[in-house]
């Protein structure tokens, strides 16, 4: 415990294995940059200085093997859904996914004549958390993940889920 | 085989037969007077769901600064048209581009498939008769409203 070093002396902290746990995976929402359209933009603006996502313990990161979460960023086309599918199953447990901006939500302005577009990533994988907005400002992005750091806390890791 | 078109665009206008592409083209490259060296774009043309393709080819000479456009139309299914690939690089992309979208086929392009959608797409999405199917690959694509 190298953060709480000399902090608590002498001391003991109780708490249960799995607040522990949340609490610590919470605070570390790696995220797999799924960059597909101009969602991408606002999604590297929120990363960048200005908007700062490490202040939340997001990080990019380019493996599926390595994220936590996995931000679907733009118009989820028919030919890039097979990977993203892909990507997804590639992704360790416990793994997230954030739907971001209308065209990954329901397929957006692609709605009607979107001939090559998915209406919807909820189609190939399950989505925790819907992000409205064409695009979406940095803000909605990050009040996206300060909703699945509170989802992360409240589920048990250890117990096992319900089917 | 050739017809010059006057039409309120830019550029005078020339429709050519498909088969006679290629070597038009070939003329246009090479004659000293026209050395036109670059392919600006080659797009095709749907007008109304009924009426012939068009493909249309925007040339420019960027040694005399002048431009002409080239068209030529081709029937709705399995129409050919002579390649201009290996007279124009950029043709190459483009006219993989017209195949898929269109279904118009270049006779005597080095790799004529398609450019954008996957190997297993079904139908030409830009002609304007063409229907979307209801799936891909276990995929919907028309949303149930």
């Amino acid at each position: 415990m190298g953060a709480l070093n000399h902090k608590f002396n002498e001391n003991i902290l109780i708490t249960s294995l799995d607040k522990l746990l949340n609490w610590s995976r919470s605070g570390s929402e790696w995220y797999f940059q799924f960059g597909l359209a101009c969602c991408a933009i606002e999604m590297m603006s929120a990363a960048a200085a200005r908007h700062d996502l490490e202040r939340f313990g997001a990080m990019p990161r380019s493996s599926p093997r390595q994220a936590d979460v996995m931000i679907v960023a733009g118009t989820v086309t028919l030919k890039m859904a097979t990977r993203v599918k892909r990507l997804y199953e590639q992704m360790a447990e416990p793994k997230y996914v954030i739907s971001m901006g209308s065209c990954a939500n329901s397929g957006g302005p692609y709605w009607q004549h979107g001939y090559h577009v998915l209406k919807g990533v909820d189609q190939i994988v399950p989505v925790d958390v819907y992000i409205p907005g064409c695009p979406p400002r940095p803000e909605a992005l990050i009040e996206g993940l300060l909703h699945l750091q509170k989802k992360m806390r409240e589920e048990p890791v250890l117990a096992k889920k319900e089917a | 085989m050739i017809e010059f078109v006057e039409e309120e665009t830019q550029n005078p206008t020339v429709v050519i037969d498909a088969s006679a592409m290629a070597s038009v083209c070939t003329y246009l490259k090479e004659a000293e007077v026209l050395q036109f060296d670059s392919l600006m774009n080659l797009a095709g043309h749907d007008p109304d769901g009924e009426s012939d393709l068009s493909i249309i080819y925007h040339l420019h000479s960027t040694v005399l600064d002048h431009y002409i456009t080239l068209k030529t139309f081709t029937p709705r299914e399995n129409g050919v048209v002579e390649s201009v690939a290996n007279i124009y690089r950029t043709a190459d992309w483009h006219e993989r581009e017209t195949y898929d979208l269109f279904g118009v086929k270049f006779n005597g392009h080095p790799d004529l498939k398609r450019i954008l959608l996957e190997e297993d797409w079904e139908g030409h999405p830009m002609k304007k008769d063409y229907t979307p199917a209801e799936f891909y690959r276990g995929m919907r694509i028309e949303k149930v409203k």
